[in-house]
């Protein structure tokens, strides 16, 4: 005999294997989901929940395919959340500190009261990179924001209507383009390609019978 | 967390261990590589795949289940769809939001084209955003284009499109600094130097990764760009059939709601189906990597419309997805685990092959172990390995595992399973379709005027099997390449009278084929409802 367990889904209870996830145990149940589900291992942020345990005041956040089902488990999905995005050219701004201010001036506004922290399914230190955006460190921003997957369940708990999530992009962008040192590899390749430098030995490559391709390629060094 | 069994078997893993660092095992010869395949990969396996009754590729063998959604009919048979209302007009039109979509959209537009971009979900629920390990590039001193095409192109079993392959590795490194100057983090070192590591087939490190978040960072990035430049995306919206024109060429798609049902109408002078992979299909009942969305739906609108598919009947089965816990099965343990030194451990103990052997291989000599020499760890599900974690920690400090691969650790801690101290146990999962749409080096398919492929839904870039980073790589380039080709060929184009006549051609082939199918595709999603989860 299965382990069961009870949960509520919108208020509604069913009876579920207790080694199901959120998600499965709504397929269980009979949802056909459409909204709420995007990759089902932990990196799209399509399926921010919302639960609590019977009996229980504390509200809780996760995600429902990251999360096994609990008995008495309280749960309501948040498919979407209204976030606010402003738009930018990358090419036009730059790392400085009105970028943010200008582009999301109400990240001043954070009371302090770090729920966004606290319902972040990642243990991500939002708070933190919020102040770090505060102060123009978008490199640290960037850092500290770096694992989120944008199910925006901080900003759903955000009583000054920062869209967390939006911030860390731009401070990541911001980091990834202007911050961060440049590849002399990298620009030296692209160029000696678009030079042609590459165009003989690659059509002769592509020209070579494929006995002879087999030979190279099992006879190939390989970096250690 | 892992059970009394797990534990003694651990005890052995732990027993080898310092022996084994700094040890490499052999690498199998091409011959025993071959017979491996041949008796242990799925491919192999002739109860996986049926015969493709009609259409192009008749003749030829599909896995059992995209064949029979090649052997199902249009859903709009006999459907009140009036082509006459046209609810959308655009000059490019892409189908599927994830990395190759994204990046068409935004070529398409920087050139200038009026572009839209439908997706079933939500832009970036797409393989894309799963992808962990890195993307490959020969931007080093020590390599070069022809030793990346000479990598996946042995690796590919000599069998990826020359055209194809020659684009993938010329424009790697465009690519690469294409992303870097849209922001996207590449780990690097303090003076600029990409840092690089090996992938299962590669003969120079060249796999550029950001963090094990390297899809997900490169495509929030990409859905960024195309929200910064408010490109139209028209999301919970699937594309259910291409829409010819009386002259032969693609003039659009019928589009539906996904939630209340609706048909639309979407006319396009060029379409670009980026719809990606078919995992969800779960081919010979494999668990698999792969987001909700991956059915194979651009693959089989494409072929209904009559254009080709190429190694539609090779499949990579990732050498290491999750097989414990329960909760996680399936999902994928990223290939940079073994790039950092982590080996594959029998339940003996024995480090059984080398770890970055191409993924076929690794996957069927996983599978020989568990099934043909019974050395594998009995699971709730089946059977797992081991994949040496702690061995990372010992070679490159302590630390490397969070640095470096944060997402994996994440995911196994939910579980109380701290892969620093303890291994974890792995077994092969369903992760990328080699095969798709045939199409020339340009992006367009050679069948059907202004119709476009990028992304996994390609067939013919890598061969028959396809190595760790190469997959990033494809939807970047290719997905550019399509849109940047779209944008310049719908200037051309002069739309005629647009029709479903194929889908109703197609129905009456499958009948006198003696397939009166009650089915009906694209499937657009899994049915998981009332039963247990894949």
């Amino acid at each position: 005999m299965q382990n069961m367990v009870n949960v509520y889904f919108y208020g509604k209870q069913y009876s579920v294997p207790a080694e199901l996830t959120i998600m499965t145990a709504m397929e269980y149940a009979g949802y056909k989901l459409v909204r709420g589900c995007g990759c089902r291992h932990g990196f799209c942020g399509a399926c921010a929940t919302i639960y609590r345990i019977k009996g229980s005041n504390e509200l809780k956040t996760c995600l429902a395919c990251q999360t096994q089902v609990q008995e008495g488990m309280y749960i309501s999905t948040l498919p979407f959340f209204p976030a606010d995005k402003r738009t930018y050219d990358m090419e036009e701004i730059s790392a400085e500190q009105r970028v943010m201010m200008e582009l999301y001036p109400e990240i001043y506004s954070c009371i302090g009261c770090n729920a966004c922290t606290k319902g972040c399914p990642q243990s991500l230190e939002v708070m933190q990179y919020i102040a770090y955006a505060q102060r123009g460190d978008f490199a640290k921003c960037a850092e500290e924001s770096f694992d989120c997957i944008n199910c925006g369940i901080c900003t759903s708990r955000c009583p000054a209507g920062i869209s967390h999530p939006m911030v860390g992009v731009l401070a990541r962008r911001l980091n990834g383009k202007y911050i961060a040192p440049k590849t002399e590899h990298l620009a030296e390749r692209v160029e000696a390609i678009n030079s042609g430098a590459f165009d003989e030995i690659i059509e002769k490559v592509m020209q070579k019978p494929i006995e002879e391709m087999k030979e190279l390629y099992n006879t190939r060094d390989i970096e250690k | 967390m892992f059970t009394a069994e797990m534990l003694e078997s651990i005890k052995k893993v732990e027993a080898t261990r310092a022996a084994r660092i700094g040890v490499e095992p052999r690498r199998m010869t091409a011959e025993e590589k071959d017979e491996l395949l041949r008796k242990f990969h799925p491919d192999y396996r002739a109860e996986g795949f049926q015969e493709i009754k009609v259409g192009p590729n008749k003749g030829e063998k599909a896995p059992y289940e995209l064949g029979t959604l090649l052997h199902s009919n249009s859903r709009l048979l006999g459907a009140p769809i009036n082509l006459e209302k046209v609810d959308y007009d655009v000059d490019v039109l892409v189908i599927g939001g994830g990395g190759a979509g994204s990046s068409a959209a935004i070529e398409a537009h920087e050139a200038g084209a009026n572009v839209m971009l439908v997706t079933k979900l939500r832009i970036g629920d797409a393989n894309t955003m799963m992808a962990e390990g890195g993307i490959q590039a020969a931007d080093k001193e020590n390599d070069s284009p022809q030793q990346h095409y000479l990598d996946a192109f042995g690796g590919g079993h000599f069998a990826a499109r020359p055209e194809l392959l020659r684009r993938l590795v010329m424009e790697a490194p465009d690519a690469i600094r294409w992303l870097n100057d849209l922001g996207v983090m590449f780990d690097k070192d303090p003076d600029g130097r990409m840092v690089t590591t090996h992938g299962g087939g590669t003969s120079r490190k060249r796999m550029h990764a950001c963090k094990d978040y390297s899809g997900a960072e490169i495509m929030r990035v990409l859905r960024d760009e195309v929200w910064n430049r408010q490109i139209p995306v028209v999301d919970f919206t699937a594309a259910v059939e291409l829409i010819m024109d009386d002259q032969g060429q693609v003039a659009g798609a019928v589009l539906q709601n996904m939630e209340t049902g609706v048909y639309l109408v979407a006319r396009a002078k060029t379409v670009i189906i980026a719809t990606g992979g078919a995992g969800r299909l779960h081919y010979q009942d494999f668990p698999t990597s792969n987001h909700y969305g991956a059915t194979a739906d651009g693959l089989v609108m494409g072929y209904r419309a009559g254009a080709p598919l190429l190694y539609q009947d090779t499949i990579q089965y990732h050498p290491t997805g999750v097989a414990y816990p329960a909760q996680i099965f399936g999902a994928l343990v990223t290939e940079k685990v073994r790039s950092l030194g982590a080996m594959l451990i029998n339940a003996e103990g024995e480090a059984f092959m080398h770890p970055l052997e191409t993924r076929d291989v690794s996957a069927a000599s996983i599978i020989r172990e568990c099934r043909e020499r019974g050395k594998g760890v009995p699971t709730p599900t089946g059977f797992g390995i081991w994949l040496d974690t702690p061995m990372i920690e010992m070679i490159h400090g302590e630390g490397t595992i969070e640095k470096r691969i944060p997402a994996m650790l994440r995911m196994y801690l939910n579980y109380d399973i701290d892969m620093r101290k303890q291994p974890i146990l792995i077994y092969p999962t369903l992760h990328y379709q080699n095969g798709g749409l045939e199409i020339g080096g340009e992006g367009f398919t050679k069948a059907i005027p202004n119709l476009l492929v990028a992304g996994e839904a390609v067939g013919g870039i890598h061969g028959r099997n396809r190595l760790m980073g190469n997959s990033l790589l494809d939807i970047i380039v290719f997905g550019r390449n399509a849109g940047k080709a779209a944008a310049g060929k719908c200037k051309e184009v002069t739309l005629g009278r647009m029709n479903l006549d194929h889908s109703q051609t197609y129905a009456e082939e499958l009948k006198a084929a003696g397939l009166d199918t009650q089915e009906v595709s694209p499937l657009l999603l899994p049915k998981y409802t009332f039963g247990m989860p894949k």
